[in-house]
């Protein structure tokens, strides 16, 4: 079948507004990673540009002659990522296992009790107050792991994922004499994964992603996580340690505009990369989810 | 009570797999909202919670006669509009044209280019912001320099941040909108198009009086949803764009980042407490309305 002129014209202004869209999306990201790969002199010189006038990989190379404090944030971020997700995961499932019980006779109640949490809120400062002052957690990794487990969103989320196991799985492993948590381990939590993958992308974003926590909190340079790293070295707060300078000549300046650019890069790499993967358990989930709320 | 005791009986172990989170929830919730007290105090550290001095409303009266607060409700009023009707409406074009769309490489491509600012942090954000803005190094005023044009000094005006920081919100929300979008077409059946393109309707009639009005349903709920959080605004973004600049507060500053600015750098608690009580007061108020309107469009949809 021949395509009729008005569906030619419609697909063309769609390919021309996608094509927009997807250039503008696309941009920001090739700008810094032209940025990062371009001489020092050149950005102090004209300033970034689109393509890279003279090709450098000096900001690297600086970055990894003495990587110690990339390497740190990077264990600090990976070590949260990977304990806040899965401590996350378990304890949201497991909220969201018992409140999608039918016969759990407070889980209405309950579930509002946490759900109210996300219509009224004490506000940043008593939050901030209740952690630095009562729980002592300034400068604790504390701080930036506990707060972030759990929200009510997600429990939500994770209750409408559990309700879709049929209740007869339930029942009958409780006739054959298996015990709750046993049920819950062995039979819901493996018919749960596209919940639970979901959930837990939205869980690791969060801690890979987290700045805000660390800027409230942590105060020792040791400590920070990536993203803090960049957001200081960005603010020109903290400086990269880098023993470039002291190799050369008085003259030399260190890469400090590429250098941004490239830790800008070597934060983001790790999810740029697994992007193309966790997009389509994503994508997935999300259209599950968003069917009610 | 006793009803209680012999659910709790019952159900041990489903009470005991719940704890972890109620503690959570009482601990990073409830317990702070006792601490909005601070909002009806001079707060002092040495002071804490009850040692220091009762004001009253007096907190609340500085911000209002000052005009502090109505200044910082406009602006998180006005960019929240902007966020959510311009995000709103960009989404659904891009969902209907991507679902319209023959090429199947193309589309995932793009959809996935589209999508990918929803992973990053809101720091990378703000290195973008850098790159482009900055008055030596940015790539705009590279641009403007290389053409032998002046370049723009951006920190020094207030009203390019409007469009910037409304830019990356939309930019950073698209792909996941349109992900929702494009899940709500793939639900229209077939055959309604398949019907409309028998009576001889194009593709451009066919969207107007079949996509669009099943999308609306859709569309309205999204938005009434998002206008009951009208009044949260969105820290990370804000600050990280704009950050702790003085000059461009007329146009950029919103009630989370006064809030920060207060418990942060001018250490002014029961200043800062106050106006994030106010927050979550009217927050409140608007979230009831816009669910009870939801309640008589369609019951299903509303959020309790």
């Amino acid at each position: 079948m021949r395509a009729e002129r008005s569906t030619i014209v419609f697909n063309i202004i769609g390919y021309i507004v996608i094509t927009i869209f997807t250039v503008l999306c696309a941009l920001p990201f090739w700008l810094i990673i032209s940025g990062s790969l371009s001489a020092e002199n050149d950005i102090i010189r004209d300033g970034f540009k689109l393509i890279p006038q003279n090709f450098s990989i000096d900001a690297y190379k600086s970055v990894f002659q003495n990587p110690e404090q990339i390497f740190t944030a990077y264990r600090v971020t990976i070590l949260l990522t990977l304990g806040g997700t899965a401590l996350g995961l378990f304890l949201t499932s497991m909220a969201g296992y018992v409140l999608s019980r039918k016969d759990f006779k407070y889980r209405d109640s309950l579930a509002f009790f946490i759900y109210f949490t996300t219509l009224f809120s004490g506000g940043l400062i008593p939050w901030y107050i209740l952690i630095v002052n009562y729980l002592d957690w300034k400068d604790n990794f504390l701080a930036l792991l506990i707060p972030g487990l759990m929200s009510a969103w997600n429990i939500i989320l994770m209750k409408n994922f559990m309700k879709s196991i049929p209740e007869s799985i339930t029942e009958s492993a409780k006739i054959d004499g298996a015990g709750e948590f046993t049920i819950y381990l062995k039979l819901i939590l493996p018919l749960a994964t596209p919940g639970l993958a979901t959930i837990g992308l939205f869980l690791g974003l969060s801690y890979w992603n987290d700045w805000f926590a660390a800027n409230m909190f942590i105060t020792t340079e040791s400590k920070y996580p990536l993203q803090f790293l960049l957001y200081k070295i960005l603010a020109s707060a903290a400086v990269l340690k880098t023993d470039i300078a002291g190799n050369l000549g008085p003259d030399f300046k260190p890469p400090a505009e590429t250098l941004k650019m490239a830790v800008a890069i070597i934060v983001t790499g790790p999810i740029v990369f697994l992007y193309p993967f966790v997009q389509r358990y994503f994508v997935k989930g999300l259209t599950i989810g968003a069917v009610k709320g | 009570m006793s009803g209680f005791f012999k659910e709790l009986g019952k159900n041990k172990v489903l009470f005991f797999m719940i704890l972890p989170t109620l503690l959570f929830f009482v601990t990073f919730s409830y317990i702070p909202m006792v601490g909005v007290y601070y909002a009806f105090t001079n707060y002092s550290f040495d002071g804490g919670l009850f040692g220091s001095p009762f004001v009253g409303m007096q907190n609340f009266k500085f911000l209002f006669e000052s005009g502090v607060l109505l200044q910082l409700t406009k602006n998180t009023v006005l960019y929240n509009l902007a966020f959510i009707f311009l995000g709103n409406i960009l989404q659904l074009v891009c969902a209907v044209f991507l679902s319209e769309m023959v090429g199947k490489w193309f589309r995932k491509t793009t959809q996935s280019v589209m999508f990918l600012p929803f992973f990053i942090s809101f720091v990378l954000v703000g290195a973008f912001v850098y790159n482009l803005f900055n008055f030596e190094t940015g790539a705009v005023n590279a641009l403007l320099r290389q053409l032998g044009l002046q370049p723009y000094d951006f920190y020094m005006n207030t009203t390019p941040w409007i469009y910037i920081i409304i830019f990356f919100n939309i930019w950073k929300g698209l792909g996941y909108g349109t992900v929702i979008y494009l899940a709500a077409i793939m639900g229209i059946s077939d055959e309604y198009h398949e019907a409309a393109k028998i009576d001889g309707a194009n593709i451009f009639k066919r969207i107007r009086y079949i996509t669009i009005p099943m999308l609306k349903p859709t569309f309205i709920l999204l938005i009434l949803l998002a206008l009951g959080g009208i009044l949260k605004g969105q820290f990370d973004l804000f600050w990280q764009v704009v950050g702790n600049n003085g000059m461009l507060y007329e146009t950029t500053d919103i009630i989370d980042t006064y809030v920060y600015r207060s418990l942060a750098i001018n250490f002014d608690i029961g200043m800062g407490t106050a106006a994030g009580l106010y927050q979550s007061f009217f927050g409140f108020a608007l979230v009831i309305t816009v669910n009870w309107i939801v309640r008589k469009v369609q019951k299903d949809y509303a959020l309790f």
